[in-house]
């Protein structure tokens, strides 16, 4: 029915596809072509290696770090933007697409520039005993700056919407706050809550300009994934780089299907609720 | 959608307005980081002397990036009349590609490299950590800022001088130059990815008590860069680093550059170019120059990666290449 | 604390959480991001006015910038008709493999900017694909404009769609139907139903995907060449200042971007400000 009524469809998903097709699919074609020329037991000694493994961990493991952390503080910020009143409130608002704008390094240089130990914030941490530049505390520190947009903007409009009826009564049947908040709130938040993340996630896997400037670089401890791949390409290593690149791409696509499959399973129980 | 057209057509016109508007000869110099200052003097100098010589005027360009990325941009269709590298093997991987012939290096005196320079310390002013030479680096207590060998060029001649170092002490082997070097980079806080990012470390976040570096990027920080003050340590021996440079065979035929590229290069060699390299602080090749800036350059045992290491292949293939010496030793914590 | 809140009596613990909550945000947003801009703007002006003005006024930083806003110009225009097209068709057909073309869409958000450049090396370089056919046709596409344009694309392929998806999802599509069942011709329908019902989302997915258009730097130094006053954008002209040791210079460029930005986000404050009322009656009701 709606298929007729509407015009386009060929057009506008033919473009699309095209679109897609020369822009993305053609490009990562070549991609893989060139990485399967280390061939399958290249790939498995390259992601064997304990380099390539601790620097898949330090990228991993600070993105899932950052983007926890990002879920976190980005739920406390979007409901203080959303729900509270108070001076500034659109400058903070604004502030939050910051990390979209500012190009990757002269984010790694500012943020290089703060967390030196003779940087303004840097010099203070250092007399507590933290050191943020140049240790992996560095490396995520840069990527919860780069995914940090990510959950705001997804959570913004849902809390818009949430029903404040919704609390009110669940108050009103004696719910404590924090009840409210863990039993009522948060369920109804958490799929777009994990999209954020995920998207966030995704965002700092792969990220290179802003994390470099800040990591101390170090093989085996502060080395990111991405950089690695820099350095087989400083050896002329196109192949071996590629399937770094594939590697990580896959890693990256698996989590956007699962954010599409949390996106579809989050419109399902929506649909049950209401 | 009628709208974009427009738009696009303008922006693509702006495009081809950008790349046919000169008109005389244009010469691409495909340079590593640190030469800017270098190569804007050499290329005012020399456009003023061709056109003193000849009927047509020579346009410079210039493209800067670290010397590993710049060869590769080179193979990968950058349009390069003319490579200044950081290291041999950089050009070697454009003449492997066919792009220029593989005796490239014998095609100009002194292997090709009209400047050089030398692996030399930079410390903190008054040296509090008391550094003198290289096994000073690795006392406890002492951190060293020096780029990754394994994404920097010139980082590489800082590997080499060490190994070098530790081979020519007394009972010195390959074991104990493995040794060395282990300790070394067991120093070293912050791997920058380029000589740039390391000075900028050293200098700018205050990170490490020593700054392994070329002797004219130490000179340029010394004398113009910052008020801090830093002081120069010369070791007992250190390695001759050549940053080469070479005629793009294959890009001058096409572009119908030759004579201009050749005589640039030549450029480089004549007592004009000799002294803007010696007044950025390379040391220069011709005797007569090198003279004149005696003072500039204190005298060190040196020693050539022909010397030690045969040439640059056999250097990469045995120090930096996947699962060689520098991926085996570990560094860091 | 605001006429929201002022419909119910607030006991004085549950004020003292809404003032914590508000500064724990407000603590974070400052040390996270406010810090880092100041930071650029402090630079830029360490040693005063006029060198950071002759900075800015330097032949390569006008070429940078002139590079700048014609990638951006192709780019962005070429996203958006993309983003239509794709969030039409996603949102008002039902087809197989939706959920994958949703993530494809996305891609590029976690494709390494490192490896984003690479691919078009691997496609267009010399040693590519199409290198040698391009070369044999005298056509340059990397260490051109055409590469940073692609490269550019590529990076900010999804901003637009992402941000009308989930908002034509929400609308439905009624009304478009009613135009059509009243004689409207599609381009009649999409003029004045459809786009004027997107037109917000559309203008933020528009000032995001410039934002980042114009700050790429990854993706772009790949595919650049570094060839001064020609094919280095903004970003490349920091990181080249950088380089050289000319702080003022790469933070008084740099500043340029961080002024786009604020530039950008000021115009998206501002319009929600004047138009509020109009946009938050097109907001998704959540997704």
């Amino acid at each position: 029915m709606r298929r007729r009524i509407l015009p386009g469809f060929g057009i506008s998903l033919g473009y699309a596809l095209a679109y897609l097709g020369l822009i993305v699919l053609l490009p990562l074609a070549a991609l893989a072509w060139k990485a399967s020329g280390i061939g399958f037991e290249g790939l498995l000694r390259l992601l064997s290696a304990p380099r390539t493994l601790a620097a898949l961990r330090l990228s991993l493991g600070g993105a899932l770090l950052a983007a926890l952390i990002n879920a976190v503080i980005g739920l406390l910020v979007g409901w203080v933007l959303v729900r509270y009143r108070f001076p500034g409130r659109r400058l903070f608002d604004a502030l939050v697409d910051l990390p979209f704008a500012l190009p990757t390094a002269v984010a790694g240089i500012a943020l290089t520039n703060l967390y030196a130990p003779n940087g303004w914030l840097g010099a203070w941490l250092e007399k507590i005993g933290i050191k943020v530049a140049y240790t992996p505390l560095g490396v995520f520190v840069a990527m919860v700056f780069v995914g940090f947009p990510f959950v705001v903007r997804t959570l913004q409009p849902v809390l818009t919407a949430l029903e404040r009826d919704v609390e009110e009564a669940a108050e009103s049947l004696g719910a404590r706050r924090w009840q409210t908040f863990f039993r009522v709130i948060l369920p109804m938040l958490a799929p777009t809550l994990l999209t954020g993340f995920a998207l966030a996630l995704a965002r700092a896997v792969g990220e290179y300009g802003s994390v470099i400037f800040i990591a101390g670089n170090i093989p085996m401890h502060s080395e990111i994934a991405p950089l690695l791949i820099v350095q087989k390409l400083e050896q002329f290593d196109y192949a071996g780089a590629a399937a770094l690149g594939v590697a990580m791409l896959l890693l990256s696509f698996l989590l956007l299907v699962s954010v599409a499959l949390l996106q579809r399973w989050s419109n399902r129980w929506a649909e049950r609720t209401s | 959608m009628k709208k974009f057209f427009p738009v696009l057509l303008t922006a693509v016109g702006m495009v081809l307005a950008v790349s046919v508007a000169a008109k005389d000869v244009t010469l691409l110099n495909v340079s590593y980081d640190p030469t800017r200052e270098l190569y804007r003097q050499i290329n005012n100098a020399f456009v003023a002397q061709w056109k003193t010589q000849h009927s047509d005027s020579v346009t410079m360009q210039m493209s800067h990036g670290g010397s590993g990325k710049q060869a590769r941009s080179v193979v990968d269709g950058l349009p390069a009349d003319v490579v200044t590298l950081a290291l041999a093997y950089d050009i070697d991987a454009i003449a492997d590609r066919g792009l220029l012939a593989k005796d490239w290096q014998k095609r100009l005196p002194h292997n090709a490299a009209p400047y050089t320079s030398t692996i030399v310390f930079l410390v903190r002013k008054g040296n509090p950590k008391g550094i003198k030479d290289w096994a000073d680096l690795v006392r406890p207590g002492v951190q060293v800022v020096t780029p990754n060998p394994k994404s920097s060029g010139g980082a590489r001649w800082n590997f080499l001088a060490a190994w070098g170092y530790a081979l020519k002490q007394p009972g010195g082997s390959e074991a104990t130059a493995k040794a060395y070097v282990t300790d070394l980079y067991k120093h070293v806080p912050v791997l920058d990815t380029g000589a740039r990012g390391a000075t900028n470390t050293f200098a700018q976040r205050g990170i490490g008590d020593v700054l392994i570096a070329w002797e004219n990027e130490a000179l340029l920080v010394q004398r113009g860069l910052t008020k801090d003050g830093f002081e120069i340590v010369v070791p007992s021996v250190t390695i001759v680093a050549e940053p080469p440079v070479a005629v793009v065979d294959a890009n001058v035929d096409k572009h119908g550059t030759r004579a201009v590229a050749q005589a640039y290069v030549e450029f480089l060699y004549s007592p004009q170019g000799q002294e803007i390299a010696a007044k950025n602080y390379y040391r220069p090749s011709s005797p007569e120059v090198a003279a004149r800036f005696a003072s500039q350059f204190p005298a060190t045992h040196t020693f050539t990666i022909n010397d030690v290491f045969g040439d640059w292949r056999q250097a990469q293939a045995k120090f930096f290449n996947e699962g060689a010496v520098f991926d085996q030793i570990g560094t860091g914590h | 604390m605001s006429a929201r809140m002022a419909s119910r009596p607030i006991g004085w613990p549950r004020r003292v959480v809404h003032v914590g909550l508000i500064l724990v945000a407000l603590i974070f947003l400052v040390l996270f991001l406010l810090l880092p801009l100041a930071t650029v703007f402090v630079e830029a002006f360490r040693e005063g006015i006029a060198p950071y003005v002759a900075a800015i006024r330097q032949p390569e930083a006008l070429s940078a910038i002139r590079l700048t806003l014609i990638v951006a110009v192709i780019a962005v225009p070429l996203n958006v008709v993309f983003g239509i097209a794709a969030a039409w068709a996603m949102t008002r057909f039902e087809f197989r493999g939706k959920a994958l073309l949703g993530a494809l869409i996305d891609l590029p958000f976690s494709v390494s900017p490192v490896i984003s450049g690479l691919v078009y090396v691997l496609l267009f370089g010399a040693q590519g694909w199409f290198g040698p056919w391009l070369e044999a046709h005298d056509i340059k596409i990397i260490f051109a404009v055409p590469g940073l344009v692609l490269a550019t694309i590529f990076i900010t392929l999804p901003f637009v769609a992402r941000e009308l998806i989930p908002l034509m999802q929400s609308q439905g599509s009624e009304e478009e139907e009613a135009a059509r069942v009243l004689g409207a011709s599609g381009w009649q329908m999409f003029f004045r139903v459809t786009l004027p019902n997107i037109r917000w989302a559309l203008l933020y997915g528009v000032l995001l995907c410039n934002a980042r258009a114009m700050g790429e730097f990854g993706a772009v130094s790949v595919v650049s060449g570094h060839i001064r006053g020609l094919t280095t954008t903004i970003p490349l002209e920091v990181e080249m200042r950088y380089n050289e040791y000319d702080y003022v210079g790469a933070f008084a460029v740099a500043s340029l971007l961080a002024l786009l930005a604020l530039v950008t986000l000021a115009v998206k404050t501002l319009l929600e400000w004047r138009y509020g009322d109009e946009i938050a009656a097109h907001a998704p009701g959540g997704h």
